[in-house]
């Protein structure tokens, strides 16, 4: 299935030449490019989650006191359990609602097609432009209020965005809306892949709609709720525009994540070193699931 | 999924080869309308914030003011739109971000084919650690870079440019893009290959003549992707630039969120200003652009 010249046993130091220098520049253009826009800054983060840096000065080692004053920095831990919150309320409501929709979107038929469109329409409006569009749904004067209003709940009426209670939860619905047609998308293609005549035996056996999902579907499903599963994950901990442009994680520092709070102590207070060291807590929390997902892939690459 | 039909076909063999006969003749009870009464409303408040939006986008300021956010429009007005593009900076913002997102879909999508050709048609020591490697930078958390990101950009001398602003996203990407493009590269025929080297085709020429154009599937896909990716792009563009003059849509958006603060119309007019160039590229490639979002998730 390759095309390359063929196989007879070399030793390891003839692959070197056979490979074309016009190829070996092919490749290393692109490495060499990565290498130093990324695994190259992502090094020096560690190092510098080791100082205290203003940006301007040299920046004077401190060892570990960093990651000791994110232990006892309130904001830190706010933005820490947020961002478990995060984790599971987003990821939760998104992988379930976008489950649930592509089961029931699974069949082609009248209007399915207009359903799945106006699922994954949001997705193609930015992160950050979600969030100005739920600014206008959540205003005190918006919409959300003013049907809650019409309906007689007046007493549910609240300020969503400006509610210390409340605001975060506004945040994620705002962002569970973007994502639940990206993780019906990938269940389509996952129910696509799956073997119906399993199913079909299953019901003639008597097995009800539940019971068939539960023991049919679901197992087939694996490789798609693994991937799922992990980009949900990274894509949590990366979570930075909707909320930077819903609240910019107020107030009061309730809504703020991980990525915001960092972000807030590189660009805004001018804390680099302290910045990195949160960087390298999200780095630490998210490189279990990188790992999973990398695996995934290159057991596909085989 | 067509598109980059190669890979998945070669990746799961065991899937394709059972599935194709058992979905075609797979018998269905009709239709109930409960499906639709579910998702009738479903569909509605999924799109209400679009609407709802619209509305707001196309009233007239003292509209807004004297009877709420939430009415329904008793006025119509482009005055939103035309405030938006001219005072609130949009239009220079757009072409900013289309400047930007052109660039770098174009450099990330020549770069990366040119690694995923060498790694997939070649026997390079170790590339299949190469290929993870190169994945895995995409995946880390932006985090982890921004501060070095920005410093870097200021050594180089290139802080506060859109060249940067291409530069990090060419960077960012380029490891996704090559791991994909491997995948259908791999896929290709090893034939057309022999065909092209007895005809005295050399690495150059075989990239150039056969496997760009069988690849564009799979590059429009990428392409489709990567747009939307780039153009709605946030946290690296705050990142790398400073100056509001050359801050890309969604920047540029916050800010005038800021600046119109009480002036809901201009607000909302720049946001579905800014919606509508992604909306667009996933009209037109709908197809390409869902099998782009399947792309490492295909069993």
């Amino acid at each position: 299935m390759s095309a390359q010249p063929s196989t007879t046993p070399t030793r390891r130091r003839n692959r070197f030449a056979r490979v074309p220098l016009l190829v070996w520049v092919f490749l290393l253009v692109p490495f060499v490019v990565e290498l130093f826009w990324v695994f190259w800054p992502a090094a020096n983060s560690f190092s510098l989650a080791l100082t205290r840096w203003d940006g301007i000065g040299l920046a004077e080692p401190v060892g570990l006191q960093n990651f000791r004053d994110l232990a006892a920095d309130p904001i830190f831990l706010t933005a820490l359990r947020n961002n478990v919150i995060w984790v599971l309320g987003f990821g939760g409501l998104s992988v379930v609602g976008g489950l649930v929709l592509a089961v029931t979107l699974n069949k082609p038929g009248p209007l399915v097609g207009l359903y799945r469109s106006a699922i994954y329409l949001p997705m193609v409006v930015s992160l950050a432009v979600s969030g100005l569009f739920w600014r206008v749904m959540y205003a005190p004067e918006g919409p959300i209020n003013g049907t809650l209003g019409l309906l007689g709940l007046e007493s549910l009426e609240r300020q969503w965005l400006a509610d210390p209670a409340v605001a975060l939860w506004a945040v994620l619905i705002a962002a569970v809306w973007r994502q639940v047609g990206y993780i019906m998308v990938l269940y389509l293609a996952g129910l696509k892949g799956t073997d119906g005549t399993l199913e079909e035996a299953a019901a003639v056996d008597g097995a009800n709609a539940w019971q068939r999902f539960w023991r049919i579907v679901m197992p087939q499903l694996r490789g798609v709720n693994t991937v799922v599963f992990a980009v949900t994950v990274i894509d949590s901990l990366r979570t930075f525009d909707i909320v930077w442009a819903m609240t910019r994680g107020g107030p009061y520092n309730e809504t703020q994540l991980l990525s915001t709070y960092m972000f807030q102590q590189a660009f805004t207070t001018g804390n680099l070193g302290y910045a990195s060291a949160i960087a390298v807590v999200i780095f630490a929390l998210a490189i279990g699931f990188i790992i999973t997902y990398l695996a995934r892939q290159a057991r596909t690459e085989d | 999924m067509s598109a980059l039909a190669p890979p998945a076909t070669t990746g799961a063999p065991t899937a394709a080869g059972t599935r194709p006969a058992a979905r075609r003749r797979r018998p269905r009870p009709a239709r109930s309308p409960w499906l639709h009464v579910a998702m009738v409303p479903v569909t509605l408040l999924w799109l209400s914030p679009i609407v709802f939006v619209l509305f707001v986008a196309v009233r007239s300021y003292d509209d807004i003011a004297g009877r709420g956010l939430g009415a329904l429009p008793a006025s119509f007005s482009l005055d939103g739109f035309a405030t938006a593009l001219t005072e609130g900076g949009v239009l220079r913002s757009l072409g900013n971000s289309a400047l930007v997102t052109a660039c770098a879909v174009v450099l990330s999508l020549a770069l990366s084919s040119f690694a995923a050709y060498a790694l997939s048609r070649f026997d390079i020591p170790g590339r299949r650690t190469i290929l993870l490697t190169m994945l895995a930078g995409n995946l880390l958390p932006p985090q982890i870079l921004l501060v070095p990101v920005a410093s870097i950009t200021d050594a180089v001398g290139i802080a506060d440019t859109l060249t940067a602003l291409v530069i990090v996203q060419v960077g960012f990407g380029i490891g996704f893009y090559t791991f994909v493009l491997h995948g259908f590269m791999r896929g290709l025929p090893g034939e057309v290959f022999e065909a092209a080297r007895l005809d005295g085709a050399g690495p150059g020429g075989i990239f150039w003549r056969i496997v760009l154009p069988l690849s564009r599937p799979s590059l429009a896909a990428l392409a489709a992707l990567a747009t939307t990716w780039i153009f709605n792009d946030l946290i690296w563009a705050m990142t790398v630039l400073r100056s509001e003059a050359k801050f890309p849509i969604t920047a540029a958006l916050l800010n005038l969120q800021g600046g119109f603060a009480s002036a809901w119309n201009v607000v909302a007019a720049g946001s579905l200003i800014a919606a509508v160039p992604t909306a667009i590229v996933f009209f037109l490639f709908q197809k390409q652009f869902v099998s782009g979002l399947l792309v490492g998730a295909n069993k």
